[in-house]
C-alpha cells in the first residue's frame, strides 16, 4: 500500500488475483486436460456454493423484516414461523404514520442528515485541500495534533458536551445534533489524502492569472476533487443518518426525534407488536439503503481509499 | 516547486482562513470536552450540579476508586473484552474469507456479491438490532427454528445471561464483516501476481501459498483492519441498549452503556467521566498491543 496516491485500486477486472481459486483448484500440471476442467468445475461448484449461502445470510434479517412488516397482526409470532404474509396488509405503515407520527421522525433525519453533510462537505474539504496543497507555518503540527484525535473515542466527549450543548441552549435542538457533525477528523484526512495528487503547476497558473485563493479552490480545486467529495457525502449522510448515542443524548422531546432515537423509544412500548416494529424498522432502513445501492461506487471507493493510508 | 505569483505569507493567511471553520469546531466540540472530561472525573459533578455547577467540589481519585471498587465496573470491563475478544477476530476471519471467496478467479459477479455482503453494514444498527432481537426469539424466532432442524433444543438467546453476548457477537459479525471485506479484497489486489506464481513453481500448495505470500503480504491491511474493528468494538452500545438492555444479569452491560446510564440516566457525571477515561485508556492500550504485535511478527 502506497501513500502517494489515493487512487483507488480498481476492484473488477483485474488480474492480480489471489491464491483461493488455486486453493481448491488442485495443482498445476495435473494429469491431462479433462481432469483439469473436471476439477475446475467443482472448484467453481464449490465457490458458488459458498458465495450463495454467504449471500443468503447476509440478506435473510433484511428479507425477514420487509416480509414481516406486512403481515397481519399476530402472524410474525407464530409457530411454526411464516417466511411469507398469508395475506399482505399495509396497517402497519399506516398506523406508524398516523398514529405514530413516523413522518415527523423521517423529516427530522432527513434534514439533520442533509445539513451536516452539505456544510461538513464545505467545512472539510476547505480545511483538508490547505493541508494538502497550501504551504504556511505550523502546517506539520497543526495536522499532527489533529491525527491525535484519530484514537480519541467520541464518548469521551460525550459529557462536557452536553454541559456544553446545555450551556448553550441547544439541548433539545436540531443544531444540537448538527453542530458537532459539521467538521470531522476522517473526512479532513480523506480529501487532503486525495487532493495530495493535485498538480501544483494547475495551482500556479491560476495564481498568476490573479485568481483569489478561494476562487483557486471553487474553480480549480473542487472541480479536481469531485469523487472524493461524492464519497464523502454519502459517507456522512448514511453516518449521521444512522447515528444513535449523541442523538439519543441530545435530543429529549420527541417532536425533534430521528428516526432510529423514535424507533428504540417505541421499540419499549411496542415490543410485542412484531409487525409494526418491522415496518418501523424498514422505514428506516430504506433511505439509506437506497442511497447505498444507486451511489455504491463511490461509497465503496471511498472505504477502500480509507484503507489505502499508510 | 514552482514560483507562484503570489507571496507566501498570504497564501498562509488563506490557508488558515479555509483551516479555522474545521479547527475551530472540532476544538470546541471535540478537543476541548475530552479535555473537560478529564476534569471532570475528578469532581463529584452531579445533578444538583447540573442546576447549580457551583457545588461541585474536587475529590482527587475517589471516583477512580470506587470505580475499581465496583463490581458492575469490572463485570462490564469483562463484557466489553469479551466482545471485543471473541467478536473482533471472528468478524475478521469472516471478512478474510468472505474477500478470499470474492478475490478468486473462477468467480463471476464480484460486484454483485460484494453488493449483497457488504449491505448489512450500511443499514441502520438500531433497526437490525430490532430485527435481530425478533430473530433470536426463543419460540417465534426464525433462528431457533432453523436450529431445531438440526436437532438442536431452542435456546432462550437474549433470556440467558450466557448466550446473551454471544447473540450479539453473532449479530455484529453479520452487520460488520462487510466494510473490513472490502478493505481486505484493497489489500489482496495489491499483492503482486508474481509472488503467486514463483511459489508455485517452488511447489507450494494453495495452503502454503496463503501462509508464505497472502498473510505476510496482507500484515498492513491486517494490522488497520484490527485496530479499527477493535477501536469499534470496545465503544459497544447500541446492541445492548436496544436489544437486551444490559441484562440478563448485566451480562451485556458494556462500559460505554455504562457510561450513559451513570452520566445521562442517574447524572453521576464526574463518576461517568471516570468510567470514559478508563474506556480511552483501554483502547489507547490494546492498540499499542497491537502495534507491537505486529512489529514482532512482521
Amino acid at each position: 500500500m502506497s501513500r502517494t496516491n489515493p487512487r483507488f485500486v480498481a476492484m473488477e477486472g483485474r488480474s492480480t488475483e489471489g491464491d483461493l481459486p488455486r486453493a481448491l483448484g488442485g495443482s498445476a500440471g495435473g494429469r491431462g486436460r479433462d481432469s483439469a476442467r473436471t476439477r475446475k468445475r467443482i472448484t467453481q461448484i464449490v465457490l458458488y456454493t459458498l458465495l450463495i449461502i454467504g449471500a443468503l445470510i447476509a440478506l435473510m434479517p433484511m428479507l425477514w423484516m420487509l416480509s414481516a412488516s406486512f403481515m397481519p397482526t399476530g402472524e410474525a409470532s407464530t409457530y411454526p414461523p411464516h417466511l411469507m404474509p398469508s395475506r399482505i396488509t399495509f396497517i402497519h405503515y399506516r398506523e406508524l404514520f398516523t398514529r405514530l407520527n413516523l413522518g415527523r421522525y423521517l423529516f427530522n433525519s432527513a434534514l439533520i442528515a442533509v445539513i451536516v453533510t452539505a456544510v461538513s462537505l464545505v467545512i472539510n474539504s476547505l480545511a483538508g485541500y490547505a493541508f494538502a496543497k497550501l504551504r504556511f507555518r505550523g502546517r506539520d503540527r497543526a495536522f499532527r495534533i489533529l491525527s491525535l484525535g484519530l484514537v480519541l473515542p467520541v464518548q469521551v466527549a460525550m459529557l462536557p458536551l452536553f454541559l456544553l450543548m446545555k450551556n448553550l441552549h441547544l439541548i433539545n435542538t436540531y443544531w444540537g445534533v448538527i453542530i458537532p457533525g459539521m467538521a470531522s477528523i476522517f473526512g479532513i484526512f480523506l480529501i487532503r489524502q486525495y487532493a495530495l495528487s493535485i498538480p501544483d503547476d494547475m495551482l500556479d497558473a491560476a495564481r498568476i492569472d490573479g485568481a483569489s485563493e478561494l476562487r483557486i479552490y471553487w474553480s480549480v480545486v473542487v472541480p479536481g476533487i469531485l469523487p472524493i467529495l461524492a464519497t464523502l457525502a454519502i459517507w456522512t449522510f448514511l453516518a449521521t443518518w444512522n447515528d444513535f448515542m449523541w442523538p439519543l443524548i441530545v435530543l429529549s422531546d420527541e417532536a425533534h426525534y430521528t428516526l432510529p432515537v423514535a424507533l428504540a423509544n417505541l421499540s419499549g412500548e411496542h415490543v410485542m407488536d412484531t409487525e409494526l416494529m418491522m415496518a418501523g424498522s424498514v422505514l428506516t432502513v430504506i433511505p439509506v439503503l437506497s442511497v447505498f445501492l444507486f451511489l455504491q461506487r463511490y461509497y465503496i471507493q471511498g472505504v477502500m481509499a480509507g484503507s489505502v493510508k499508510g | 516547486m514552482g514560483t507562484s505569483a503570489r507571496a507566501p505569507s498570504d497564501v498562509g493567511r488563506a490557508a488558515w482562513l479555509f483551516l479555522a471553520p474545521a479547527l475551530i469546531l472540532i476544538f470546541v466540540f471535540f478537543f476541548l470536552p475530552v479535555l473537560a472530561s478529564l476534569v471532570l472525573s475528578v469532581t463529584d459533578f452531579d445533578i444538583y450540579a447540573i442546576a447549580n455547577p457551583p457545588t461541585t467540589r474536587f475529590v482527587g481519585l475517589a471516583n477512580y476508586t470506587k470505580l475499581f471498587h465496583s463490581p458492575e465496573f469490572w463485570q462490564a470491563l469483562r463484557n466489553t473484552f469479551y466482545f471485543a475478544i471473541v467478536g473482533g477476530p471472528l468478524t475478521i476471519a469472516v471478512s478474510l474469507g468472505t474477500a478470499l471467496l470474492l478475490n478468486a478467479k473462477l468467480v463471476r459477479f464480484k460486484s454483485f456479491f460484494r453488493t449483497i455482503y457488504f449491505t448489512p453494514f450500511v443499514t441502520t444498527l438500531v433497526a437490525v438490532s430490532i430485527v435481530w432481537r425478533y430473530l433470536y426469539h426463543t419460540r417465534y424466532g426464525v433462528l431457533n427454528y432453523g436450529l431445531a432442524h438440526l436437532g438442536i433444543a431452542p435456546i432462550d438467546w437474549l433470556g440467558n445471561p450466557h448466550w446473551a453476548m454471544p447473540a450479539i457477537i453473532l449479530m455484529s459479525v453479520w452487520k460488520n464483516f462487510g466494510y473490513n471485506m472490502l478493505i481486505f479484497i484493497a489489500g489482496l489486489q495489491a499483492i503482486p501476481q508474481d509472488l503467486y506464481d514463483a511459489a508455485e513453481i517452488d511447489g507450494a500448495g494453495p495452503v502454503r501459498r496463503f501462509f508464505a505470500v497472502t498473510l505476510p503480504l496482507l500484515g498492513p491491511t491486517l494490522l488497520f483492519v484490527s485496530v479499527i474493528t477493535m477501536i469499534g468494538y470496545f465503544q459497544l452500545f447500541s446492541e445492548p441498549y436496544v436489544m437486551t438492555q444490559g441484562g440478563p444479569l448485566r451480562a451485556t452491560t458494556s462500559v460505554v452503556l455504562m457510561m450513559y446510564e451513570e452520566g445521562f440516566r442517574w447524572w453521576r457525571m464526574g463518576y461517568a467521566a471516570a468510567i470514559a477515561f478508563v474506556l480511552f485508556i483501554v483502547i489507547l492500550i490494546a492498540t499499542l498491543i497491537q502495534f507491537r504485535l505486529q512489529k514482532d511478527y512482521t
